[in-house]
């Protein structure tokens, strides 16, 4: 799993039909310090994610499928949860 | 899912037989704004994608899926083609809970306009922009 931000959506017309009536967000992965870990993605929403927010992201297909609810679909990405606070023991960043 | 741009097609006469009749294209990795990053890929397609289209392609063995109950043998597939990506400026800035155990947020909120990194630049195209 991975922490991200939410900073985006992305809208498309022309897709898998089990993609429909899904919300794709764009999401930023972050590192424990909070920037930036490599190139944003898109994962779809099973929690009402919105923009700004820093989210719980899964990356595993069934995991992903079963969270949007869409079982048997290419869905490999999906917001699953709000993270509301990171405790780290200190000088673990 | 991630974000690509189609670049080309790939043509082979012999392969295995479950992958005639489906497209091979080539895709290069797009950051939001729309700029190349990482290596060109090969998906196969389930969409009709064209050239120099924006799409999104998934990877794993859900790649196989749209092809279902052909078993498929691929781990990459272009399942939408995208309309826009819509940024939002607000979202530049963190949003972070108080009481983080970083001063991550502190950092990001001061850094980000004083120190726009080409990244960061990046993701400030204007609302609505077209892919």
């Amino acid at each position: 799993m991975l922490i991200a931000r939410v900073i985006g959506d992305l809208i498309s017309t022309e897709k898998h039909p089990s993609h429909h009536g899904c919300k794709a967000l764009l999401v930023q992965p972050l590192n424990l310090d909070g920037s930036d870990r490599g190139d944003a993605l898109i994962a779809f929403d099973a929690v009402d994610a919105g923009i700004g927010d820093r989210v719980l992201v899964v990356t595993e297909g069934y995991s992903a499928m079963t969270a949007v609810g869409r079982p048997n679909s290419p869905i490999d990405m999906a917001v699953i949860g709000f993270i509301d606070r990171i405790d780290l023991i200190p000088g673990e960043i | 899912m991630y974000l690509g741009r189609v670049a080309g097609c790939v043509w082979a006469t012999a392969k295995d037989p479950n992958l005639a009749g489906l497209r091979l294209l080539v895709i290069q990795p797009l950051t939001p704004a729309g700029k190349d990053t990482g290596k060109r890929v090969l998906c196969t397609d389930c969409t009709g994608a064209g050239a120099g289209e924006t799409v999104y392609w998934t990877r794993g063995k859900e790649a196989s899926f749209p092809f279902l109950p052909v078993e498929v043998p691929t781990d990459m597939t272009v399942v939408g083609i995208v309309d826009s990506v819509e940024i939002p400026q607000a979202a530049e800035t963190v949003t972070e809970t108080p009481g983080t155990a970083t001063p991550a947020g502190a950092a990001g909120l001061e850094t980000a306009p004083t120190a726009p990194a080409p990244k960061i630049q990046a993701k400030t195209p204007p609302r609505g922009r077209k892919c």
